[in-house]
């Protein structure tokens, strides 16, 4: 006997949006504050549209079927929706799975007749709203990733201010760890400056830097050797002990990039450079 | 054929570079230039690539080219204006264009210049 799921379904459709409705309000997890009753139920209904309208009685075991393209698109776009507005991942795994409540027990009436054939569905409808649930969740991941990509991108945009300290002194205080990612947005962000300022001196702060590899060293040395390239100085500063030793230990050959303890040491070198000084006013105070 | 025009002011070769290079141009540049540096007893070329916006590892190589070659003609080589993509790209092929003089722009490539070369006509001096 061949079960005519899909078209059950259909017909129940009302019946099923308003049992979906009542799970879902009845869960104390429910975010009023996120979303509005009347949002959810929109979304709820639109939702369960797309799913009655690509489920048929051939695909209905197989979730991976073309069919559902449409649906898992929506479902993905409601997740990260969901992801970027600050939903739990349990209060969005919930609203998945309070659906599959809502067609058990549409179904159920239908179907109590006989065990087999509620087994057979329920199997199905199981089966089903589980694969939903892991398009879910995927999606809501990447959709929490890319949060955090953007963030990092934003940190990494700020984290990288370059300081006009004299006439022709740049000042890059570089605080946290450098990648080649960061490096590349660093030594942009100089060369450009170095252009718009005509500056001819750059100074390099690494105060802030944790730790220092060769990998780092290398990017320190390929933005000294850029800097050069565009016809100016620049002057490393602020290495602290240990990362003189390890610098030393590692091997790396730091012997023709100028290198001083402060910044302060390296302002004073770069007034020399500029054939500036700086004196002490023999004027009293203003 | 085309060719870059190299300018002569006093002591100096300017040579601005306003189209982009091709590897024959480039070439030819590179032996004109020097030519030019034997045929005038220059004693300094000033080369401004602050148009040029594409560069590889062939035109990187000419311009070390020039610069080496034009050392052992006893002349300096200022390379001014170059793009800040220009140079990421030099570092990244490996190129840091040793032998060669570089400078924001123009002025403060000739003020360059002009005080190396004033450093080695008072070197003997001071023998």
């Amino acid at each position: 006997m061949k079960l005519e799921i899909a078209k059950t379904l259909q017909k129940k459709k009302k019946q099923i949006l308003e049992l979906w409705m009542q799970n879902q309000l009845k869960d104390e997890s429910l975010r009023e504050d996120l979303m509005s009753n009347d949002e959810l139920r929109k979304e709820s209904d639109e939702l369960l549209n797309y799913l009655l309208d690509s489920l048929n009685d051939e695909n209905i075991s197989n979730i991976q079927s073309s069919d559902f393209d449409s649906l898992n698109e929506m479902i993905s776009g409601i997740s990260i929706t969901r992801a970027r507005q600050g939903f739990s991942p349990k209060e969005t795994g919930y609203y998945i799975f309070s659906l599959r409540e809502a067609l058990l027990q549409a179904l159920h009436k239908d179907f109590k007749g006989d065990v087999n054939d509620l087994m057979t569905v329920t199997l199905q409808m199981v089966k089903l709203v589980d694969g939903l649930a892991a398009v879910t969740f995927e999606t809501f991941i990447k959709g929490r990733e890319e949060v955090i990509l953007r963030q990092t991108d934003e940190i990494t945009e700020i984290s990288t201010p370059v300081i006009r300290v004299w006439d022709g002194i740049l000042a890059l205080p570089i605080i946290g760890t450098l990648d080649s990612a960061r490096t590349q947005v660093v030594m942009e962000n100089l060369l450009v400056e170095i252009v718009a300022s005509g500056s001819s001196i750059a100074i390099l702060d690494i105060s802030g830097v944790p730790a220092v590899d060769s990998l780092v060293a290398q990017h320190l040395i390929k933005t000294v050797s850029a800097t050069r390239l565009m016809g100016a100085e620049c002057i490393i500063s602020g290495i602290r002990p240990e990362i003189a030793q390890t610098v030393v230990h590692l091997g790396i050959d730091l012997s023709n990039i100028v290198t001083k303890a402060t910044l302060a040491s390296a302002l004073r070198y770069a007034f020399a450079l500029l054939k500036l000084e700086v004196k002490k006013s023999t004027k009293s105070e203003v | 054929m085309d060719r870059i025009p190299i300018l002569r002011m006093g002591n100096f070769l300017l040579v601005t570079i306003q189209v982009d290079l091709y590897d024959r141009l480039a070439q030819n540049l590179e032996s004109d230039l020097v030519q030019m540096v034997s045929k005038t007893g220059a004693r300094g070329v000033l080369i401004d690539i602050s148009a040029l916006s594409i560069v590889d590892s062939f035109m990187g190589r000419i311009i070390g080219n020039i610069g080496s070659v034009s050392k052992i003609m006893d002349a300096e080589t200022v390379v001014v204006g170059m793009q800040p993509a220009v140079a990421i790209t030099l570092i990244e092929l490996g190129l840091e264009l040793k032998g060669v003089h570089t400078a924001l722009n123009v002025e403060r490539g000739m003020q360059l210049l002009k005080e190396k070369i004033l450093i080695e006509e008072s070197e003997p001096d001071e023998e």
